[in-house]
């Protein structure tokens, strides 16, 4: 039934990997990261010349690796990293996108913004410190954006003698806090980033530890999921009609899995409007196959000529998705304006975007000790909260905790078009 | 890291290649796009981005035509070659082709010549005057964010103000696959479907779905001279200077641009497997080996950018 992945040439064919780092200002993350990319000749010649350079204008006498990250004019000369970068690098067995995210003021919408795509977060500590409130509030977001896997690297254990003891009380804590969290697996690695132990190399001063470096365990961490475990969802992004002489009737619905798989022949029911049909071909990219699945964008078409546009959702008939206008969510707020009840906004969820108005803010999470906090009034910037939004028209949503693609959304300012507000939403939406 | 030692892996069923990833991401970026907005518009210049970027929009929308135009942005420094090759794509696939001409803003004196001859930094104004003309609201780019660290903090969606600016600090955070391209009036989005890929992505994307390129991205003989630690191709823009000696090498080009500027590399890669091998091998970005005005100084991209270059 593999079509793409036995033809792909064996060159093309490793796998790709989406993580993020997480850190406070002074916990060494822009070290770590130039380190990671240092040591596995990852960065090109005239790059860290550029850095060289850089570098001594400034009056360092070695390379500041930090400067390989910090990309714009503003960023180098305070010293700070500002926005989130993407980075890229390969090793024989993996390609990474890295979502280097600041651990400066801005903290948590820039790391809900890393961990949204990421499959694993790398949530840094200074092994002098432990874990303090800035760690618990990394582990809280990866746990909230359903991150699969989170490594805690124990960073700065040259400052601790490489104490094996100082290691454990760490790990083990965070592993016990993260549990309750609910975040899956946790794997933790002493290192120093500053000399190089155990990120890509072993280090010679901690022979206590059998675990792996950072990158053995990044180019190892089972990343492949199997999309048969979840049902198909396939929100429809544009409707082909060639209307040319060769193709007059073609009518395909374009569009990227978003989870499951779909094969010929299988019974759909599009959403919200509820009308059911039979997948009559499926179009990958200009070749017809038999089955597609999760994120393979593709082409359906269906036996049966159906009113569907762009915002649709099509899923099995089997594996409805429950379509509502009330929406219960838990949210970070992006914006420096603040959101309120009574709100009105826009809210972009798949291929669909529905006017909405903000009902009720019932809680705002202290990050600290996780605790609700009711009726808060409003949500600032890096607030996370709990938000009820009632929708104009329904939205066929699925949990956030089953699915991150379609219980995701954006609230958008109706004004000017900002991103206000990042949604996950926590039930499937109730009747009206 | 080519990957050769990965053959005979087999993968689980249902598993996505990065390449195959990769093309996924960049046909629902197009398709989203094709959903959202009015008047859509690629930059297109004949070299291999805009020729990757310009297979994937195909791709997406087959088998209806393009629902996009294409622009080009002419310095009037470009290699012959490219230009008839950029001819010859356009008419192969029936595209609409508009060609914002910087010889001609310099001609009637909108533009005035550098000092240093680079012709780069003066395709913003014909660019943003094109865009404006036409009022199309989302550009799509051949930008990748490993091009250059001013890119690597580029959104895919990235909203221009009704001068064509870019301003870092306020750009909209862009999470799980939610493009947002909402905007006024005047302002436009522009688009970078290639975000996510590297130099080496791309060129394996060529050699698997077998595109074609212009010829001087594989290694020929052609007279070259050497300037600031790269061969320059002699021509009517300005080289070479008294001192400048022209030798004949065996050289190709990693990047296609603006002759003034674009350095080509010694070479003897002349298929696209050898290119994939010695880009794998080489300690240099292209943009390092090949492109004069990234070194103006520190922020030179993100200066450009800023002004609204692409």
């Amino acid at each position: 039934m593999r079509t793409t992945a036995e033809s792909t040439e064996p060159s093309a064919a490793t796998a790709l990997l989406r993580f993020a780092t997480a850190g406070s200002v002074d916990d060494g993350k822009s070290t770590l990261v130039g380190r990671l990319l240092h040591d596995s000749t990852s960065v090109p010649s005239d790059q860290l010349e550029a850095v060289s350079r850089a570098s001594r204008a400034r009056g360092q006498e070695t390379p500041d690796l930090a400067l390989l990250t910090d990309g714009l004019r503003a960023e180098r000369e305070q010293g700070i990293t500002i926005d989130v970068a993407y980075r890229y690098f390969a090793t024989p067995r993996r390609r990474f996108i890295l979502a280097d995210t600041p651990g400066h003021v801005q903290y948590t919408r820039n790391m809900v913004t890393g961990a949204s795509t990421a499959e694993l977060a790398v949530v840094l500590v200074d092994a002098r410190n432990g874990v303090v409130e800035q760690t618990r509030r990394h582990a809280a977001v990866a746990a909230l954006l359903r991150v699969p896997h989170v490594v805690l690297a124990v960073n700065k254990m040259d400052l601790v003698d490489y104490a094996e003891a100082a290691f454990a009380t760490i790990a083990d804590e965070f592993a016990g806090y993260a549990a309750s969290l609910g975040v899956p697996e946790v794997t933790a690695v002493p290192i120093s980033a500053l000399a190089g132990d155990n990120v890509v190399t072993r280090s010679a001063h901690m022979d206590w530890y059998s675990g792996p470096t950072v990158l053995e365990h990044l180019e190892t961490v089972p990343v492949t999921h199997d999309p048969t475990d979840d049902p198909a969802r396939f929100p429809v992004q544009y409707v082909i009609r060639p209307r040319t002489a060769e193709h007059p009737d073609y009518r395909g619905y374009a569009g990227q899995l978003a989870s499951g798989v779909l094969r010929v022949g299988d019974r759909v029911t599009v959403h919200p409007a509820g009308r059911s049909s039979t997948i009559a071909a499926i179009d990958a990219l200009g070749q017809s196959v038999e089955v597609a699945w999760a994120p393979q964008s593709v082409t359906l078409r269906l036996a049966d000529d159906l009113d569907i546009s762009r915002g649709d959702l099509i899923a099995p008939a089997n594996a409805p998705v429950r379509a509502g206008q009330d929406l219960a969510a838990t949210v970070c707020h992006l914006h420096d304006r603040p959101l309120r009840p009574g709100d009105r906004v826009l809210v972009k969820h798949t291929t669909r975007t529905v006017k909405a108005i903000v009902k009720e803010i019932p809680t705002r999470l202290t990050l600290a000790d996780l605790s609700q906090h009711p009726d808060p009034g409003e949500l600032a910037a890096n607030d996370i909260g709990r938000v009820v939004l009632r929708t104009a028209e329904p939205l066929a949503v699925d949990p956030y905790a089953a699915s991150r693609r379609t219980g995701s959304f954006l609230l958008i300012d109706p004004a000017d078009g900002s991103t206000l507000t990042a949604g996950m939403a926590r039930a499937a939406t109730g009747s009206p | 890291m080519t990957g050769s030692s990965f053959t005979g892996v087999t993968y689980p069923p249902f598993t996505l290649t990065h390449v195959d990833a990769l093309e996924s991401e960049a046909v629902h970026i197009f398709r989203e796009v094709a959903g959202e907005f009015e008047r859509p518009l690629i930059l297109f210049s004949g070299g291999k981005d805009s020729l990757v970027m310009l297979h994937l929009a195909l791709k997406a929308f087959a088998p209806a035509p393009l629902p996009f135009g294409l622009l080009h942005v002419d310095t009037g420094h470009n290699f012959p070659e490219v230009l008839r090759f950029r001819d010859e794509t356009v008419a192969e696939h029936g595209l609409r082709l508009h060609v914002a001409s910087v010889q001609r803003y310099l001609d009637n004196g909108r533009l005035r010549e550098r000092p240093d001859g680079t012709r780069n930094p003066l395709q913003t104004l014909p660019l943003l005057e094109a865009i404006n003309e036409h009022r199309f609201d989302a550009v799509f780019g051949g930008g990748r964010r490993d091009e250059e660290k001013a890119r690597a903090k580029e959104r895919v969606f990235s909203l221009r103000d009704e001068f064509g600016g870019w301003d870092p600090r306020r750009q909209r955070p862009e999470l799980w696959q939610l493009y947002n391209g909402r905007h006024s009036p005047g302002e436009h989005v522009r688009v970078f479907p290639l975000s996510n890929w590297t130099e080496l992505d791309v060129w394996q994307y060529i050699a698997r779905e077998k595109i074609v390129l212009p010829s001087i991205y594989y290694a020929h003989r052609r007279e070259v001279f050497s300037r600031s630690g790269m061969w320059l191709a002699p021509g009517a823009w300005g080289g070479p200077k008294d001192g400048e000696r022209v030798a004949t090498r065996l050289v190709r080009y990693r990047t296609v641009g603006d002759m003034s500027c674009t350095g080509a590399v010694d070479s003897d890669a002349d298929t696209v497997e050898k290119v994939i091998a010695e880009i794998a091998a080489s300690r240099l970005t292209e943009r390092g080996a090949t492109r004069a005005d990234d070194k103006l100084s520190e922020a030179a991209m993100e200066d450009r950018k800023r002004e609204g270059y692409f």
